[in-house]
């Protein structure tokens, strides 16, 4: 790929759209009974319904309604006074009943939106639906060289994962986004995670694939306001594919048409890897899959009092939120931006909630610990430290007991043993050392060491006692507060300022 | 108590006998299942016996009657069940290849309720396969003869459950009914069969032909053993979506109190779309029917005439709605986990396995609805076939509403023709889908229906039974039974019973 981003974004205008898979996080299954627990054996959570045996009926499941109504109301969605599933028709192994119950023309949530923000500016991607239907089970293809079916010696299929309550977020087409496009993606999938998360529906774990995000893409000539044909990625499992996903495909796709080739309209899978897409199944030849409501479930139709209701206990919301932090914590714009780039909001919020002055907190969360996790390619937040530690840290630095490189011996040790802040001062010995008798011994044996030093310091030449801080700071391990020796080698040496 | 003709008893009689200690659970049971291995080989009743069940069954009956226990209405009665019903652990084929072998983890709610109930379940009843079909030629396996006249079919598609009842190899039986598939066999075998209103019984465990038609219901000799599995079987299920909330019949009541009333007051209603006023009906079953007319008249009934004009649709838009959902409902056969298999070579294809096992596991008329399913339902053709036909159907409903406005039950004969032979009408789909002409509407609408022995036509030679449907309001399935029962009471009084003209089996 030999074309230049900044070039294909001036020639073309990028057209976006998302289609988000969230499983939700209810204790039973959409239509049954039975655990959506994650890393269960395989096929022991199923009964009749899941596994679609001759007689299953399925019962909706009263909770996952409700969080789908949630997530309708926190992305400003109407929500319908009747609706009804269907069935999607389609044969696959992982499809117990080959046919899904899912939402065809009637969702439960429609026409809303949600504002992102990217570099300064505000986006608003509009929702065109919210709907709810059931997760299918999970192949496993042994043998062959792709891990796809075709070629496989063996298919083996779990269906611990079928029938999990899933809702599909369906944006409109985002246009006038033009270079920001991959931006906006994942600036989008992350307040929408940070929302599935706050709402306490989902644990929105894109590397378990309780968060999915197909990826459509396509480019229309600048100005021409003539949309492309566009392609579905799937497969996209983390934030930063995202976005280099968008990005691959625009440059992809412009590769195709500078050539005067035309866009296939068909799925396509990005590699982790090489960062790039590759075709997957063609949609030339769209599968009818000959929707018609599901017979075997009564309409939905949510009362408004209970609607109303649901829409009164939501959460303050992650825009809401980040807007009163940043007052409360004193943070620039630009501060908060950063700070919701990395993902550490929430992370710093709480670490001021537990006794950190705002600054401190922010510091840790942007410096050290930001540090930390990238080397680890996560979030600062998914280090194995809670906001209460590094708290503390920040109090035990601010009352001397540490000092700031000690504080950051102290994260190493707290991440590597998942010991408590103390127990690794403690185990560790690194509390600073502010005995004044062992300063003092530690402070003649550095004069008696370095008598012609000593000697120029008795001669006046103060600022020779730095050598001998050294050594004390040396012998101490850096436990000791510098200002302090220097304060107790002077009065030794019998001088005065 | 004669041990002979223990098989011949009601449900009624037989549970009474039972819990007074007459006789024992087990030599019910034991009479039973030797009336069946002395008539099986003609009729085919039967695609599976349970004998070792069903004398363990009853024995816990026995035991629990020993330990003092107070037996419900139906301890100790024999059932046969339609092999569309899940029976946990016993072979349940829909009467298909494809599910040859297949036993099933998990029982259907109405099992469940039988058994709970201290019901002895013989076995498994033959039907059309996947309950496709008005004469029960459609079973995979074999068809079953009517005991009214071997050569000739018992109905369908729950011809074994009727079959069952009429050769008196047991006292009550569970079939289903999609489009008629109770009250039709029912008629041309002589019994009483009810379809009980739509969501009044769990579909739970019945293996899906057209879910928003579909429901079990009972097939009894009189109208008031009827109620008594009626009684035992409905009831909301939790685990049924489209099950009606807080529905309690007292069907057996209003039965036994039916056959001692009068029905004076009472509006029937004769449909003029369903008595042959177009041709296409039996003299002999039209003769019958007028004469149940009359009887009604007699016990003070006021007969009206109301017309439902939509009921001309009702064939059209039932082959529409049925195949569609048939064709979704019957994806999951795929070889892929439960079931027939065909081809797995470890060459073959998913694909190919799975085109391999529903070409051999499924029968000529099962595919045949499946294409017309698929077809109806395929983008671009929807509103026309599928939508049009959902519409119809709310003007079925509608005209049922104008005609109860005036009509407090509406009647007609359960079927255009008595049983026909065996196969006669197999070459031509459509002469096999007209027998359900008078009992498509009440299963489009959903509302109750029963089909009470009105008389006999010997038109074709063999005295036939003929029935008379009898059609109410949505949940009013108890006035089915008590109309019924006034019904069976008069003419059981001026004619005798039609069974007693059964011709006795060859041994």
């Amino acid at each position: 790929m030999t074309l230049n981003y900044d070039d294909v974004v001036t020639r073309y205008d990028p057209v976006i759209g998302l289609e988000t898979h969230v499983e939700l996080g209810t204790a039973s299954k959409m239509f049954c009974g039975c655990s959506t627990e994650f890393g269960a054996p395989a096929n022991t959570h199923t009964c009749p319904v899941c596994l679609g045996l001759p007689g299953a009926l399925p019962v909706a499941n009263a909770s996952a309604i409700e969080y789908t109504i949630r997530i309708g109301l926190a992305l400003n969605c109407s929500i319908a006074s009747w609706c009804r599933f269907a069935r999607k028709n389609y044969f696959y192994p992982d499809m117990p009943k080959n046919f899904q119950t899912s939402q065809y023309d009637e969702p439960l949530c429609v026409e809303g939106y949600l504002d992102v923000d990217v570099q300064g500016n505000t986006y608003r991607v509009g929702i065109e639906r919210v709907h709810l239907e059931e997760d299918t089970g999970k192949n496993t293809h042994v043998g062959g060289a792709t891990g796809r079916i075709h070629g496989a010696e063996y298919s083996l299929v779990d269906y611990n994962r079928a029938g999990i309550p899933l809702v599909e977020i369906v944006t409109k087409p985002v246009e006038g986004t033009g270079e920001l496009a991959p931006e906006v993606a994942k600036a989008y999938v992350t307040e929408l995670r940070d929302i599935l998360r706050t709402l306490g529906v989902s644990d929105v774990r894109m590397e378990q694939g309780s968060l999915r995000c197909d990826v459509n893409t396509s480019l229309s000539l600048a100005g021409s306001g003539v949309w492309g044909t566009r392609t579905e990625t799937k497969n996209v499992n983390s934030l930063r594919s995202v976005e280099r996903a968008v990005r691959s495909e625009m440059l992809r796709q412009a590769e195709i048409l500078d050539a005067g080739g035309r866009i296939k309209q068909e799925t396509r899978h990005f590699q982790e890897t090489t960062g790039t897409t590759r075709s997957g199944r063609s949609k030339e030849e769209a599968t009818d899959y000959r929707y018609f409501p599901e017979p075997d479930l009564v309409p939905l139709a949510p009362a408004p009092e209970w609607v109303a209701e649901i829409r009164g206990s939501l959460p303050e919301l992650p825009a809401a939120r980040r807007t009163r932090l940043q007052a409360e914590l004193g943070l620039s714009t630009e501060d908060l931006q950063q700070m919701v780039n990395a993902g550490v909001v929430e992370a710093v919020a709480s670490t001021v909630e537990a006794g950190a002055a705002a600054g401190e907190a922010r510091n840790w969360w942007m410096g050290y610990l930001a540090q930390l996790a990238n080397a680890r390619d996560i979030e600062a937040p998914a280090l194995p430290i809670t906001p209460v530690q590094v708290a503390r840290l920040i109090a035990l630095v601010s009352d001397g007991t540490l000092s700031t490189a000690l504080a950051r011996q102290a994260v190493d040790g707290v991440l590597e043993t998942g010991a408590d802040v103390d127990e690794v001062i403690a185990t560790r010995g690194l509390a600073m050392v502010s005995d004044t008798s062992a300063l003092t011994d530690a402070a003649d044996a550095a004069i008696a060491a370095n008598p012609d030093v000593a000697e120029k310091v008795r001669g006046g030449k103060v600022a020779a006692v730095g050598a001998l801080v050294g050594a004390v700071m040396k012998a101490t391990r850096g436990q000791a507060d510098a200002a302090a020796v220097r304060t107790i080698l002077l009065e030794r040496l019998s001088v005065s300022e | 108590m004669s041990q002979t003709n223990l098989h011949e008893l009601s449900a009624a009689a037989t549970a009474t006998a039972v819990a007074a200690g007459q006789v024992s659970a087990v030599e019910v049971a034991q009479a039973h299942l030797d009336r069946i291995s002395q008539t099986d080989d003609q009729v085919r009743a039967f695609l599976h016996i349970d004998a070792d069940g069903a004398l363990a069954a009853a024995k816990a009956v026995d035991d629990r009657k020993a330990a003092g226990d107070r037996l419900g209405p139906l301890a100790g009665v024999p059932l046969a069940m339609k092999d569309v019903v899940v029976t946990r652990g016993l072979p349940t084929t829909a009467g298909s290849k494809i599910l040859q072998g297949w036993r099933p983890p998990y029982d259907a709610t109405v099992t469940r309720k039988i058994r709970e109930a201290g019901m002895v379940m013989l076995g498994k009843t033959n039907m059309d396969e996947f309950a496709m079909g008005s004469s029960t030629e459609n079973s995979a396996y074999h068809p079953t003869h009517n005991p009214w006249d071997l050569s000739r079919v018992p109905g369908g598609s729950s011809g074994g459950s009727s079959a069952a009842v009429a050769a008196f190899q047991a006292p009550l039986s569970i079939g289903t009914d999609t489009g008629g598939s109770i009250r039709q066999p029912a008629a041309v075998t002589g019994l009483v069969g009810h379809k009980p209103t739509y969501g009044s019984v769990s579909r739970r465990g019945l293996i899906a032909f057209s879910s928003s038609l579909d429901q079990a219901g009972p097939f009894g000799r009189t109208v008031q053993d009827t109620a008594l599995l009626f009684d035992a079987i409905h009831g909301h299920d939790p685990q049924d979506s489209t099950s009606i909330p807080n529905t309690r019949f007292e069907a057996t009541a209003a039965a036994v109190e039916g056959a001692r009333a009068e029905l004076a007051g009472l509006r029937v209603g004769v449909v003029r779309e369903l008595t042959g006023a177009s041709g296409g009906y039996q003299a002999g079953v039209l003769d019958s029917f007028f004469k149940a007319v009359e009887i009604l008249r007699g016990l003070g009934a006021e007969i009206v005439e109301v017309g439902c004009p939509s009921f001309d649709y009702a064939l059209a838009a039932y082959y529409l709605i049925a195949p569609s959902e048939c064709s979704s409902n019957l994806a999951r056969f795929d070889s892929v986990r439960y079931g027939l298999r065909v081809g797995d070579d470890g060459e073959r294809s998913l694909e190919e396995v799975m085109s391999l096992t529903r070409e051999q596991g499924f029968g000529a008329e099962v595919k045949r609805r499946i294409m017309i399913g698929t077809y109806a339902l395929s983008s671009g053709y929807y509103d026309a076939y599928y939508g049009q036909a959902q519409k119809v159907r709310t003007l079925i409903a509608r005209d049922f509403d104008n005609a109860f406005a005036q009509a407090d039950v509406l009647i007609s004969p359960t079927s255009p023709f008595v049983a026909f032979g065996i196969g006669e009408r197999v070459a031509d789909p459509m002469a096999m889908y007209v027998n359900d002409l008078c009992t498509l509407p009440a299963s489009l609408a959903g509302t109750p229906a029963i089909s009470v022995p009105c008389g006999l036509s010997d038109e074709l030679g063999p005295r036939l039974p003929v029935g008379l449907q009898i059609m109410a309001p949505a949940l009013a399935d108890e006035r089915c039974f008590r109309v019924g029962a006034a019904f069976e009471a008069a003419y059981n009084a001026a004619n005798g019973t039609v069974l007693s003209n059964i011709p006795a089996l060859g041994a």
